[in-house]
């Protein structure tokens, strides 16, 4: 268990500094006007001494180094545009609180709604309630979520009585953000649940229950349902990650002073450090995502080697 | 055109088929002949005159609802390229002025408006026409360009045991970053335009597409028909092209429809968040943006409407029929 963690975790590490690394780079090819809140304004020679200044003119190793150095040290560098010479940790630590909320919120209605679905659709197969999911789950894949998003602010603000914009206050403004964020989670774990359940209801152990007498209730939801579960236990992280890309058009939709928010408003104002520390923040978030959820599934199911493939099914 | 032999379904087939109009037309007594012996029609035996694609296109038809959304997919893809050449249309980026000087500024839908004007006064039928002309070049660019390097990539990758662990590497890093993530930095950093986005969109999903491959050509290689191919020294490439892929069609055409929605839905995403296509080019990304900032005018709200109908009938369409062709073109629902 201890050999498997620790490779798994070392591959994770490496990854992200892969990541970090090529994000680095990338993010050095672009134009130097994302660094002067007054761009037009200056002179060649002030640029390049604003340049010489942040060490933008230093060879690119020397760059990468510092910035691995900084970055151990939890520096992010400083914004110069959104808000000039705040450090940019400072600013996501401002953010980050109330994504994480409306993040978790979601996740926990996503479940809380989407698995009993695919369990019912299980159990209904093929009947009235089956196809009725189905409908919902093809709808919510097939029509973009941009556009489902709107109609859901328009639509739901006049319902509940809520103003267009966020109020973090008012509890009621949190409903319409959560539902939307929701949604695509919620269809897709309905899908799989009931795809899995349904493949799982087909072995010996079920049919063995069912000839002991127990009620066709009791064998779905204590026998398959958490055989069924398992699978889907890998897929929570990574549905976690949906939730969060998510949250970059929710927020800047409801204009809630999030992450995802505030990485629409640099992007449009062009600041080039604050991009750079909300993708690798995000990119972090990727990596733990995938890491938590195969050492969630070793925990659940113990009859998956960890010497193997990594918990691959 | 591929032949696949089904040959003991088809032979057995064929045999009761035959006995059973031999023993309605036949009198008793010339049931049983001796047979010459002909090197021409023992050849015959055993060939069915099964065609995979024939046989797709008949499980195909046999869904109405599917078709019917294809045809009108169809439409519209032709219409949006014949209405310019229309009598009465508007170039899509013309500001239109009346005799006065002053704009035609959000004209409700009407006799000359067909579906109104936009906020600047621009025609929005023309608009719209133009921008479902974009957005579906870019989601069908997209999933061609996928299913290309994605089948490359994923056959070699599933065939080739050398590279195996190099791809996964890849993979395994690619997978590591949240799609929307890459997406949104290519499009940063490259100038907008409609081969940025493009470009942006596949950079991800390819290695989508090759992992889907290599594990299906993992599954079926070391089958035994293909063992004996390579026992009989068929060499690979051929056993790829003709016993492989084919296999795969139904999961490629899958894949590829799903890819024309997401491909359009990302790009109203990247447009939103202003890294999309400039304002000139109208593409219902821009046009549900345009839309989107009249929001809390109700009497404006058709500037919004009339963009989501198309992409939401365009994208279920291409999930609708993506589904049902890739049900027909399954050999196992064939016979």
């Amino acid at each position: 268990m201890v050999n498997y963690l620790v490779k798994r975790i070392g591959r994770s590490l490496l990854t992200l500094v892969l990541i970090l690394t090529i994000v680095f780079c990338l993010l050095r090819l672009m134009p130097v006007e994302g660094y002067f809140p007054n761009f037009e304004k200056m002179t060649p020679e002030q640029i390049q001494i604003g340049l010489d200044e942040m060490g933008l003119n230093d060879p690119l190793p020397v760059q990468l180094v510092r910035f691995f150095k900084d970055l151990l040290q939890g520096n992010l560098g400083v914004s110069r545009i959104y808000r000039a010479n705040v450090l940019v940790v400072d600013i996501l630590a401002d953010k980050m609180p109330l994504s994480l909320k409306l993040g978790s919120l979601s996740m926990l209605l996503s479940l809380l709604v989407g698995l009993p679905l695919g369990a019912l659709m299980a159990r209904y197969r093929l009947r009235f309630f089956d196809k009725l999911g189905t409908l919902f789950i093809v709808c919510i894949q097939a029509v973009p979520a941009a556009v489902y998003f709107l109609f859901i602010q328009l639509y739901g603000t006049r319902l509940l009585d809520v103003g267009l914009l966020f109020k973090a206050d008012d509890p009621l403004y949190w409903v319409l953000p959560a539902i939307s964020m929701s949604l695509s989670n919620i269809a897709f774990y309905g899908m799989w649940l009931r795809r899995y359940m349904v493949d799982e209801s087909n072995k010996d152990y079920v049919r063995l229950a069912k000839a002991k007498g127990i009620s066709e209730g009791d064998v779905l939801f204590k026998h398959v349902f958490r055989n069924a579960f398992v699978p889907l236990a890998q897929y929570i992280p990574t549905a976690f990650l949906n939730t969060v890309i998510g949250s970059i058009y929710i927020e800047s939709l409801y204009s809630i002073p999030g992450m995802g928010g505030l990485l629409v408003t640099v992007i449009k104002k062009h600041d080039n450090t604050m991009v750079q520390g909300i993708v690798l923040l995000y990119a972090c978030v990727g990596v733990m995502g995938l890491l938590l959820g195969d050492l969630m599934m070793v925990m659940l199911d113990p009859r998956i080697s960890l010497s193997g493939k990594e918990g691959d099914r | 055109m591929k032949q696949f032999s089904y040959r003991h379904n088809k032979e057995s087939e064929l045999m009761t088929q035959m006995e059973a109009e031999e023993a309605v037309s036949m009198p008793e007594d010339e049931l049983f002949s001796f047979a010459d012996f002909n090197a021409a029609d023992a050849e015959k035996t055993g060939l069915s005159n099964y065609s995979y694609w024939h046989s797709t296109i008949q499980a195909f038809l046999k869904k109405k609802g599917a078709v019917v959304l294809l045809v009108l997919l169809a439409v519209l893809l032709i219409f949006t390229f014949i209405q310019p050449y229309l009598p009465n249309q508007y170039d899509p980026n013309l500001i239109i002025n009346d005799p006065g000087g002053m704009q035609y500024r959000n004209i409700l839908p009407g006799e000359r408006f067909i579906l109104g004007t936009n906020s600047i006064g621009q025609d929005l039928w023309a608009r719209i026409w133009a921008g479902t002309r974009t957005s579906l070049l870019i989601g069908l660019s997209v999933a061609l360009a996928e299913a290309l390097i994605g089948i490359t990539v994923g056959v070699i990758w599933g065939y080739v045991r050398k590279v195996e662990i190099l791809l996964t590497e890849v993979y395994n890093i690619i997978d590591n970053i949240p799609n929307t993530i890459i997406l949104i930095l290519v499009s940063y950093i490259l100038r907008p335009g409609v081969r940025t986005l493009i470009f942006a969109m596949c950079l991800t999903g390819w290695i989508q597409m090759a992992r889907f491959i290599r594990n299906q050509i993992l599954i079926i290689r070391d089958r035994d028909y293909n063992v004996a191919s390579r026992c009989l020294g068929t060499p690979a490439v051929k056993i790829i092209i003709k016993n492989l892929l084919p296999y795969l069609v139904s999961v490629i055409m899958l894949r590829m429809a799903l890819t024309i929605p997401v491909a359009i839905g990302n790009e109203v995403f990247i447009t939103y968040i202003g890294l999309g296509l400039p304002v000139s080019t109208p593409s219902l990304g821009n046009l549900i943006n345009e839309g989107r900032a009249l929001i809390t005018s109700a009497a404006l709200r058709y500037q919004l409407v009339y963009p989501t109908i198309i992409v939401s009938f365009v994208t279920i369409s291409f999930y609708m029929v993506g589904n049902a062709f890739a049900d027909a073109a399954d050999p196992k629902n064939h016979v």
